[in-house]
């Protein structure tokens, strides 16, 4: 059984944890923003940027993968300032038809394009495949100490291990500026802040986090990781510190307990077959969304305690 | 606050500022549009070192923008800025603004405290370590709005009144000489009012300077020396004695305000 688990679910639910974290981390700062959207839309424009960025180099390694994606980002936020301005048009609606429009023509692209010979498919696109990213050299937990099979970890692994710490040390490293920024733009100039420059930051940040993330749980359930757990952190405390700290539990617990409750649930109560687990990560996050907002402590902030002096 | 002695106070600072000649902030050809239409038409303005100035004129007037422009929080089709003399960017150390309170969401995760030493972000920079004596500078200045006893409550649990305290509280953490208070006594209680008064009469006994956008015509003679009267285009500047009078009122409100509510502020009419 702890063998079977080392190389069939340690892997899975690592990978799931660190995207989970990855994505959690920069939701908390866009949900306090008023921009839970610009997650929805970045884990739909990174798409065509990802499929770009494969037919022009023919592989999917990290790095073109990562910047089609940023530049597939981009183009979509330059895109929505113009429709905004030009057209007058209100910012939700904006993103809106921007990010399915990008995301529709990568389905598009992706359709047309051989990528029979790589990992890359809409349903892969859609649904990620968590459950293929296994450790088949593992024999046990010893291997975890046994380089030769340290060697054949998933690359995945590695990958979103290096953004999980990247995100990590960024929030930590501006997390006076993203607070500043967040809670009082207008001061936050007169202090002299590049406001804009770490709104847009912190936008490239979530981008990166959801290409990384791709791989793991799929294009479209990216947002879950977005916005549930820090939504449900946020009925949690009213600190920003604490916050964030349980965004990172929540992330880990929907990691961690969708990949188990997707493989072994669906067993327990006399089905043969596995469920999706990317699908149940999300299911679980929103779960505990919904508990969070039936149980948690901070739920009913709106009026209360006005005037308490 | 009608007490005679801050009004004797506010009488010699009257004259002080009459004296002054360097300006805290001086504004040249400012200009800002919003779409088409001009919120500010090149206005000039000189707010005075050591005084307290009002900016006084109709809803969209371009108040809260002419402050705005000027710090760079929205943009401008042309002006000029300079702060005691020196461009804005080298004097922000100098300068506290605090905005209206309605421009944040104070459902925001934050304690009364930490909103405090946001004020003290010049000294902290990204990383350093919170020490006594910032703590120590954050409670004295929350003791200073009265409001010391609130520092580890939620934001969002305050009064309007208590939520402007602390804004004048983080700017005064910032230890500045100008401070620029967007419509400070916009529905606050009388209390509060009275109480963030007694503070800009206090910074500007230690000489600092304020400028603040304000609605009330009927205590602008009580709480400042100097005001700026602005409807798109400056209409008058200078000490409220010879600056703030029935015609230069109704020139800013046009017939928004009626010749009676005007005899009503008891003013003199300069034929």
């Amino acid at each position: 059984m702890s063998a079977e688990f080392v190389q069939l679910s340690l892997t899975p639910i690592l990978i799931g944890t660190l995207a989970a974290i990855a994505c959690a981390l920069p939701g908390n700062f866009l949900i306090l923003r008023k921009q839970a959207l610009i997650g929805d839309a970045i884990s739909h424009v990174v798409l065509p940027g990802i499929v770009v960025a494969f037919l022009l180099t023919g592989t999917i390694a990290a790095v073109p993968m990562l910047i089609g994606a940023g530049a597939a980002a981009v183009v979509a936020v330059l895109l929505i300032e113009a429709i905004k301005r030009l057209g007058r048009i209100d910012p939700g609606a904006a993103m809106g038809v921007v990010f399915t429009a990008l995301f529709a023509g990568g389905v598009l692209l992706l359709e047309q394009s051989d990528t029979s010979g790589v990992h890359l498919d809409v349903e892969h696109a859609l649904m990620g495949s968590l459950e293929s990213l296994i450790w088949l050299d593992a024999t046990g937990w010893s291997s975890l100490t046994d380089p030769t099979a340290l060697a054949h970890l998933p690359p995945e692994l590695a990958r979103i291990a290096v953004v999980a710490a990247a995100v990590i040390v960024l929030t930590w490293l501006f997390w006076r500026p993203l607070e500043l920024t967040t809670f009082d733009e207008g001061f936050a100039r007169t202090i002299g802040l590049p406001v804009t420059a770490i709104g847009f930051g912190l936008v490239v940040v979530a981008a990166v986090a959801a290409v990384a993330a791709f791989d793991a749980v799929g294009s479209i359930i990216v947002i879950a990781m977005f916005i549930c757990p820090p939504a449900a952190a946020r009925l949690m405390t009213d600190r920003l510190t604490v916050q964030v700290w349980w965004s990172v539990a929540f992330a880990s617990l929907s990691a961690i307990l969708g990949y188990i409750l997707a493989g072994y649930g669906p067993l327990w109560i006399g089905l043969n077959d596995a469920v999706s687990a990317a699908g149940m990560v999300a299911t679980v996050s929103g779960v505990i969304l919904m508990l969070a907002a039936l149980f948690g402590p901070r739920r009913s902030r709106v009026g209360e305690g006005k005037g308490g002096a | 606050m009608t007490t005679p002695e801050l009004r004797i106070a506010a009488d010699n600072a009257a004259k002080m500022a009459a004296s002054t000649q360097v300006s805290a902030m001086k504004i040249r050809g400012m200009t800002v549009s919003y779409g088409e239409k001009p919120a500010l038409f090149s206005v000039d303005a000189d707010f005075a070192s050591g005084a307290m100035t009002a900016i006084i004129g109709p809803n969209g007037a371009g108040k809260s923008t002419l402050l705005k422009a000027a710090l760079g929080i929205v943009p401008r089709l042309s002006g000029e800025v300079s702060v005691f003399d020196r461009p804005l960017s080298v004097s922000r150390d100098r300068i506290a603004y605090v905005p209206q309170r309605a421009s944040v969401d104070w459902d925001f995760p934050t304690r009364v405290f930490d909103v405090v030493l946001m004020g003290l972000y010049r000294q902290l920079g990204l990383l350093g370590r919170v020490k006594a004596r910032h703590r120590q500078t954050a409670l004295e200045c929350l003791d200073r709005v009265g409001m010391a006893d609130f520092a580890d409550r939620q934001i969002g649990q305050l009064s309007g009144g208590q939520q402007q305290r602390v804004f004048l509280a983080r700017s005064l953490a910032q230890g500045a000489d100008l401070y620029l208070l967007d419509e400070p006594f916009a529905g606050v209680d009388a209390a509060t009012e009275a109480a963030i008064i007694a503070v800009l009469k206090e910074l500007k006994n230690q000489g600092k300077s304020v400028v603040a956008v304000h609605h009330d015509l009927a205590t602008v003679t009580r709480y400042f020396d100097r005001v700026l009267l602005l409807n798109v285009n400056k209409v008058a500047e200078g000490p409220v004695a010879s600056a703030f009078t029935s015609e230069t009122i109704s020139q800013t409100y046009g017939g928004r305000l009626a010749s009676a509510q005007i005899d009503q502020l008891g003013l003199l009419v300069v034929p």
